[in-house]
């Protein structure tokens, strides 16, 4: 059940398209500048398995330029 | 329990979030996020303790979450008047550093050339007989201990009493020689005292902050949040002198790039600038100045024979402006490549009396063949001025390791100095003796060898035993491969007290595991004079025992355990009331722990209860024993203006190898990165290092991003990663590579050259050639 946070940039003109696609997903929660286009996403699933569908998900929206990997637990971690 | 998890998962995602946005906050300076300041961390279940952070020399304060013996999180400490709550993305990763798979737990002996788990006694019992065995062969001298601006106080402390004190040898130094040596020399000839006047409170007032080859959106980024939120509340501005554009340089209001060396030039044709348009603050200077000049011509420290000493001579303000004739901007912009136009401009900002003026610096300037005269050249500029020694008027010299200042400058962990004065001084030398309770005649009166020149002394063999504590040098010694060989000779015994195995413990023939920041208690001096306490907070791992302690242990065997009656539970507290005492009075007095212990750290002078936030200025500082500026430092109580000129690198571009090549540091590792490749998402971010080119020439070379290059110096050769418009862009002539990463050892192609006053190498300049793999 991992928890990440990313930092994602939209393709020029593009912003409120992609906060809506990723807004639609269960497990992503948005915190969006307020002055500059790049926005936060911090994904919260149930499995590996699931981290991973939700980043190719994320990461294959035209929509998106580029996503950055900020901060990662694994359910290790969590559970500390 | 299903609550305590769903509290936990809350939290973990609130750091989660809180990461990112300090992570977006330094790459697009002013950003703003809708929710900032919802991030409020849920606190059920955790036992949250301060500690200042494990990592670099701002000292911020932070609150470890502990819960079921175990540091689970980490926020910044909102009472810490250093970062104000906020914390870097080291900082909030900080503790997963203590948690990395390989963690060093037994000690480790070399047994045919295999490493073989031993006891801690038995190692320790093996240390202490080689120690004894090479003292008895060989001499005092032919022992050693390279520590660290990372060893806590109690640390440093015990190693300088029983290495000077007690065994009678100065082979005593600390990787800080390698960071900050220069600031250092630089202080100590410029005021006849170590350490910023100021604090970091100059912030909240200056209207000007020049860098200085300082790219402080990486290296210290709390402090540059702390300016860019200056920049949104009262308009200052920011300048970044520098020689490759950074994260820094695109945050700042105005980026100026120089030729490598030619600060120097550029800093006295600021001082020409200020001269000739009367901007001079006659009444300070002459009330609170002097000018001296030193040799020229002083030589780089490339030879192991290699000697130099100053010889000041006073000269008048009028000598120092004919001096200032050969650095008119028009001059000097032929060959720093800096406009003159810019040099005037910063002049101008320095020169006005209506601006406050902060300087900051760190690498830049100190790892330079020319480090004490560029440091002395930025105190010329504020001094002329009259801008220092008050709120927002500072020339800040900043440190790049949590105690550099606290450990290594204060305790003196270095072959000339003492916790107080200089091993050559007789006085100092008893005082020393009477508060360590030892005979006077067990401290040598000269010192001997300074980092390059202790590596060099091994590689000879005139050093058989070297114990290495909280530092990497396999990593970052330059000219890396003479001292990795030096160190791996026949009849060389080297230990290495770490937490993780590094290149350094691959050289060691028994391997000390250490216990880890808050895994014990100890004490940290930040790069504004502060002292930060933090109490143990989780039990070591195995066998893992503290730096300090490991000491101790040694010196018991050595026979001097009298020297060092503390009790075993609280040794760290009992040493830090011992060492306060070489300290005491108004120019250096240190906090009670009891103050400590309350407080998020405090700064010294700690006169009557309070803070000097401001030295040298009888406004702020009970020490002074005059109206307005002292300079007590110096006996006559006056600062001085050096004359110092500029002079060529060691090294410099030629056909063969026609690029500079740049080192330092990235803001998700921590130094060599033994300890923050060990942390998941930090090792992600950056998970290898990689040769910054400039796009123009990468194109001419027919290098894209990611291709292999292969990087060589006359020392060395390197094949890595193309980056081309990445986070940094040298200018064309120039390469940059980070030193984080043991993979690809950069510091076997720098040049171990050196300033032949503060003995720091220059990590900045050399020459290499470029291919394309």
């Amino acid at each position: 059940m991992p928890i990440k946070s990313y930092i994602a940039y939209p393709v020029d003109g593009k912003r409120n398209e992609l906060i809506m696609k990723i807004k639609a997903l269960d497990s992503c929660e948005l915190n969006l500048a307020i002055n500059e286009e790049i926005f936060i996403v911090v994904t919260d699933t149930f499995s590996e398995d699931e981290d991973k569908m939700i980043y190719e998900t994320i990461v294959n929206m035209p929509e998106l330029k580029h996503l950055t990997l900020v901060s990662g637990f694994s359910d290790e971690e969590i559970s500390n | 329990m299903f609550t305590q998890n769903l509290n936990r998962r809350v939290f973990v995602k609130k750091m989660a979030t809180s990461a990112a946005v300090v992570s977006a906050v330094s790459l697009f300076p002013g950003i703003v996020f809708a929710e900032e300041q919802q991030v409020n961390l849920t606190e059920d279940n955790l036992n949250w303790k301060k500690a200042p952070c494990r990592f670099c020399g701002v000292g911020c304060g932070l609150l470890i979450g502990i819960s079921n013996g175990k540091a689970v999180a980490v926020k910044g400490d909102p009472r810490s008047s250093v970062n104000k709550g906020l914390a870097c993305v080291k900082g909030y990763h900080s503790v997963m550093a203590l948690y990395g798979k390989d963690r060093l737990k037994k000690p480790l002996v070399k047994k045919n050339g295999v490493f073989v788990e031993t006891s801690m006694k038995e190692a320790l019992d093996l240390v202490a007989s080689k120690m004894s065995e090479t003292i008895k062969n060989h001499g005092k001298d032919a022992v050693s201990i390279y520590g660290s601006g990372q060893w806590a106080i109690p640390d440093g402390y015990i190693a300088s009493k029983l290495f000077k004190g007690c065994i009678g040898t100065n082979n005593i130094e600390a990787n800080a020689r390698l960071c900050m040596a220069s600031a250092v020399t630089g202080f100590m000839t410029s005021f006849g005292m170590d350490e910023p006047m100021g604090c970091y409170e100059d912030i909240d007032y200056a209207n000007v902050f020049v860098l200085w080859g300082n790219n402080m959106a990486e290296m210290h980024p709390v402090l540059f949040s702390r300016m860019l939120d200056q920049r949104q509340k009262r308009g200052i501005k920011i300048i970044d002198f520098a020689t490759r554009t950074t994260r820094t340089s695109n945050a700042a209001d105005k980026s100026i790039l120089f030729k490598p060396q030619t600060d120097l030039a550029v800093a006295n044709a600021i001082c020409y600038e200020i001269i000739k348009n009367n901007w001079v603050n006659k009444n300070f200077v002459e009330t609170n100045c002097k000018f001296q000049k030193g040799k020229t011509n002083i030589g780089h420290g490339l030879t192991d024979d290699f000697k130099f000493k100053d010889e000041p001579e006073q000269i008048d303000f009028d000598a120092f402006k004919v001096f200032l004739e050969d650095y008119i901007p028009e001059k000097v912009e032929k060959y720093s490549g800096v406009a003159a136009r810019d040099i005037k401009y910063m002049a101008a900002l320095y020169g006005d009396p209506n601006k406050k003026v902060v300087s900051f610096w760190c690498m830049g300037p100190n790892q330079h063949t020319r480090g004490t005269w560029m440091n002395n050249l930025i105190y010329n500029i504020h001094l002329l001025t009259g801008k220092i020694s008050s709120p927002g008027n500072s020339p800040f010299s900043l440190t790049g390791q949590p105690s550099a200042c606290g450990t290594a400058r204060e305790v003196g962990t270095f072959t000339h100095k003492l916790p107080k004065g200089l091993v050559a001084n007789e006085k100092d030398r008893a005082f020393a003796a009477k508060i360590w309770g030892v005979p006077v005649e067990n401290i040598p009166d000269k010192p001997t060898h300074h980092t390059m020149s202790m590596f060099r002394a091994l590689d000879r063999g005139e050093i058989k035993f070297m114990w290495i504590q909280v530092t990497n040098p396999m990593v970052t010694i330059p000219n890396l491969n003479r001292y990795r060989k030096g160190a791996e000779k026949e009849g060389r015994f080297i230990v290495v007290s770490d937490v993780y195995p590094t290149p350094t413990t691959d050289v060691a023939d028994v391997i000390l595991p250490s216990a880890m920041w808050i895994e014990k208690t100890g004490l940290f001096g930040n790069s504004e004079r502060r002292t930060q306490f933090w109490e143990q907070m989780l039990t070591p791992p195995g066998e893992a025992m503290d730096d300090g302690k490991q000491l101790l242990e040694v010196a018991e065997r050595l026979g001097y355990g009298k020297y060092f009656q503390y009790s075993k539970e609280n040794y760290a507290e009992e040493v830090y009331n011992e060492y306060t005492q070489f300290h005491a009075g108004k120019k250096h007095g240190m906090a009670p722990l009891e103050v400590l212990k309350k407080e998020a750290g405090m700064i010294w002078p700690f006169v009557d209860g309070k803070p000097t936030k401001w030295r040298f200025n009888s406004k702020y500082d009970p020490a002074c024993e005059k109206e307005g500026f002292h300079f007590y430092g110096n006996e006559d109580g006056k600062a001085v203006i050096w004359q110092r000129p500029y002079e060529a690198p060691a090294e410099s571009p030629d056909s063969e190898y026609p690029f500079w090549l740049n080192t330092g540091r990235v803001v998700e590792h921590w130094h060599t990165g033994s300890m923050t490749r060990r942390i998941s998402v930090l090792h992600k971010a950056v998970p290898n290092s990689y040769v910054e080119l400039n796009p123009e020439e990468a194109k001419e070379l027919g290098i894209k991003n990611r291709d292999r290059v292969r990087i060589t110096s006359r020392r060395g050769t390197i094949v890595m990663l193309a980056s081309v418009n990445e986070r940094g862009v040298p200018p064309r002539g120039q390469v940059f590579v980070p030193f984080f990463d043991e993979h690809f050892l950069i510091n076997e192609l720098t040049l171990d050259s050196y300033c032949p006053i503060s003995n720091e190498p220059d990590y900045k300049k050399c020459a290499v050639k470029i291919e394309k793999v």
